[in-house]
């Protein structure tokens, strides 16, 4: 088990070997994990990977099959989410319509029956903190989006859990907003120091915002990692594909550690990561780790191909090119780089080189 | 759904047209005859009023109205009584079909997608045989040998039959059944189209089911509660083959009454008076549920 929060302390959620099936169809599959205080944590994978089931097993919306979730070290299977010291930022936000934002931010704490002096504080408190001071008297639909999404965040913060669960809460953002949203949603993780879990569909979203990440597929955790961690070293084709481009050549191992066979670039590669000989594997490569030379350079990897599109990005050019072996490759230069190139033009015969070292050879 | 140039227009005026002298016919002009009766006075022959208006000397014509037949309903103590068991007889038993149909909506509303249409046409199917029948058979149930009263003897809950039929008992247990889809329907409406995120999301701040139902559901349900009471309260205030062929000979309801003066006492213009009265309430009624309804959602 990846334990991350140090030696010793115990994880602010503990997932053991939960399995979940919606009429026979399993949505979560024995899944077993640890998530530290103060972490910000995604679960990303594609729509049907049980990521949102996932999470409402935390919230307890759904009880597991089997296994069971642990808060703060203590057993939840039989505590109803509304005695869950956790909250929930809900995908549509789930807003009471009838109510106005200050009575939606109330609510959870009417239901602690708290006095109701400490209850207008802590309204009151909740919406300054999120700039929605002046809407407390407005109903959900009188506001904007980003504003909604803030009522939603006060309405689930106010309460102070130990953990809040956001399931897809930029989803309904536009992209502008939702960029800067990203970064306020980080920044106040640390404000409020507790821990945030996160379900999202979007790699990228899920790059730039989490501590870790847990790679779902078909209900069962395919990686679990930094975002570097997933980024430079997937351990399977699928994490290699999900996060980021990648480029991916079927292959076996001809020399452990050292040359995989690749049909796929009809050639034999060098690689330098642990490999046992006659296994079959991918080796991957990132489009960034990728050179690009107009004559044969002296290196242990040198395939040649044809230039395909150039597409300028800005800040890089992405050089698709087709290898003589008929597959397509992408790399990704610095326009520094592609000075350095000189004129290309689609159709020009070109050499893609690495190191061994940036290959990475995926076992599965 | 725009229809180009003058064809179109020209269709949306004839059925608006129509619309309009449909309701003008059928609806108004009838109204305004019940409100003119209302003002003659009974006398016997055919028809069996005094005209409103009558020729005299002059260029206009005069104006022959009365409010004898109010003054009739507001002094006589009958058509008080009458007039407020209706009320409560058609309050009650709305709020009856209420307490029955809106576990019933809620179940509907929460079943899969194939029970829930599987429910429905159950809710629906009586409407496929004639309401006076269904309600003639429930004498037959009721009856002091009916079944219902047999199985209570045979089972020894009972010695002696009970007296259920021509009972006021029986005129609420007539009107529930009656009136229970039209209290059903709009209210599943509402609890079909909400969204249980919101119940969901209750919960997850701390209430308990019933503190989410009463907090949330119940307020977002309130336009389909309305709806249906409106339309089982309205017609079960003017009820008349019920009471008849349920009611014992002391359930006064002004559907009855209204009968009564029509067919055995040919007071027409006392008749109309008392059809007025009842029109008034029950637009009154309607007019306060749709603004409180209306204050409600500005707020």
């Amino acid at each position: 088990m990846m334990a991350n929060g140090g030696a010793g302390e115990t994880p602010v959620i503990r997932i053991e070997g939960v399995a979940k099936s919606f009429g026979g169809v399993p949505a979560v599959a024995g899944v077993s994990l640890d998530i530290a205080r103060g972490e910000f944590f995604c679960l990303v994978g594609a729509s049907g990977s049980g990521k949102t089931t996932l999470l409402r097993l935390v919230a307890g919306f759904e009880t597991p099959d089997q296994g069971r979730v642990l808060i703060d070290g203590e057993d939840m299977s039989s505590r109803p989410p509304y005695a869950r010291p956790v909250n929930m930022m809900f995908q549509s936000y789930a807003l009471f319509p009838h109510l106005t934002v200050a009575e939606n931010v109330a609510f959870g704490l009417e239901e602690e029956r708290r006095p109701r002096s400490e209850i207008r504080e802590r309204v009151f408190a909740a919406l300054a903190m999120f700039d929605m001071g002046a809407f407390g008297a407005r109903k959900p639909h009188q506001l904007s989006g980003g504003q909604r999404q803030r009522v939603a965040l006060a309405r689930a913060l106010v309460k102070n859990p130990k953990i809040l669960l956001l399931d897809e809460p930029l989803g309904a953002l536009d992209k502008k907003l939702r960029e800067r949203a990203q970064l306020e949603l980080v920044a106040l993780r640390e404000r409020v120091g507790i821990t945030f879990v996160m379900v999202t569909h979007d790699q990228e979203e899920a790059m730039s915002m989490a501590s870790r990440i847990a790679l779902m597929r078909d209900g069962a955790l395919c990686q679990v990692g930094t975002p570097r961690e997933l980024y430079d070293a997937p351990q399977s084709r699928f994490a290699a594909d999900f996060f980021g481009v990648a480029n991916l050549f079927g292959g076996r191992v001809t020399e452990a550690g050292a040359a995989v066979d690749c049909a796929e670039a009809r050639a034999t590669l060098a690689v330098a990561d642990a490999c046992t000989q006659g296994a079959d594997v991918t080796v991957m490569l990132r489009p960034e780790q990728i050179a690009l030379s107009k004559h044969a350079p002296a290196a242990p990897n040198v395939l040649t191909g044809t230039l395909g599109n150039v597409v300028f990005l800005g800040n890089a050019y992405v050089c698709h090119v087709v290898l003589d072996s008929g597959k397509a490759v992408q790399a990704r230069l610095s326009p520094a780089d592609m000075a350095k190139l000189g004129a290309l033009a689609t159709g020009d015969r070109v050499h893609v080189s690495w190191e061994p070292s940036a290959a990475r050879v995926l076992t599965s | 759904m725009s229809m180009t140039g003058g064809a179109g227009r020209g269709l949306r005026r004839v059925i608006l047209g129509a619309t309009t002298a449909w309701l003008l016919a059928f609806t108004l002009l009838p109204m305004l005859i019940v409100v003119a009766v209302s003002l003659s006075e009974p006398r016997l022959g055919a028809p069996p009023f005094t005209p409103l208006f009558e020729w005299g000397a002059g260029f206009w014509p005069i104006f022959n109205g009365h409010i004898t037949s109010y003054v009739t309903i507001a002094s006589d103590s009958l058509y008080v009584a009458a007039f407020v068991s209706s009320l409560r007889i058609a309050a009650t038993s709305a709020f009856i079909t209420l307490l029955i149909a809106y576990p019933m909506a809620y179940a509907i509303a929460r079943a899969s997608a194939r029970a829930r249409f599987a429910l429905l046409m159950l809710v629906i199917l009586p409407f496929w045989t004639s309401f006076l029948i269904r309600t003639y058979a429930w004498t037959g149930l009721l009856n002091t040998n009916g079944p219902i009263n047999n199985t209570l003897i045979n089972l020894g809950v009972v010695s002696e039959p009970l007296t259920l039929l021509h009972t006021e008992f029986a005129v609420h247990l007539g009107i529930v059944y009656s009136y229970l889809p039209f209290m059903v329907l709009p209210i599943y409406a509402v609890l079909e189209r909400m969204d249980w995120s919101l119940i969901e999301a209750a919960q997850d701040l701390g209430s308990r089911p019933y503190r989410a139902f009463v907090r949330v559901t119940l307020p977002l349900s309130l336009p389909g509660v309305f709806a249906g009471w409106l339309l089982v309260f309205i017609p079960a205030l003017g009820e008349f083959i019920i009471p008849d062929l349920l009611g014992g000979p002391d359930t006064l309801m002004l559907g009855r009454v209204l009968w009564t003066e029509f067919f055995n006492n040919r007071d027409w213009p006392l008749a109309s008076a008392l059809a007025v009265v009842l029109l008034m309430t029950v637009l009154l009624s309607a007019l306060l549920l749709v603004k409180a309804l209306q204050r409600r959602e500005a707020a």
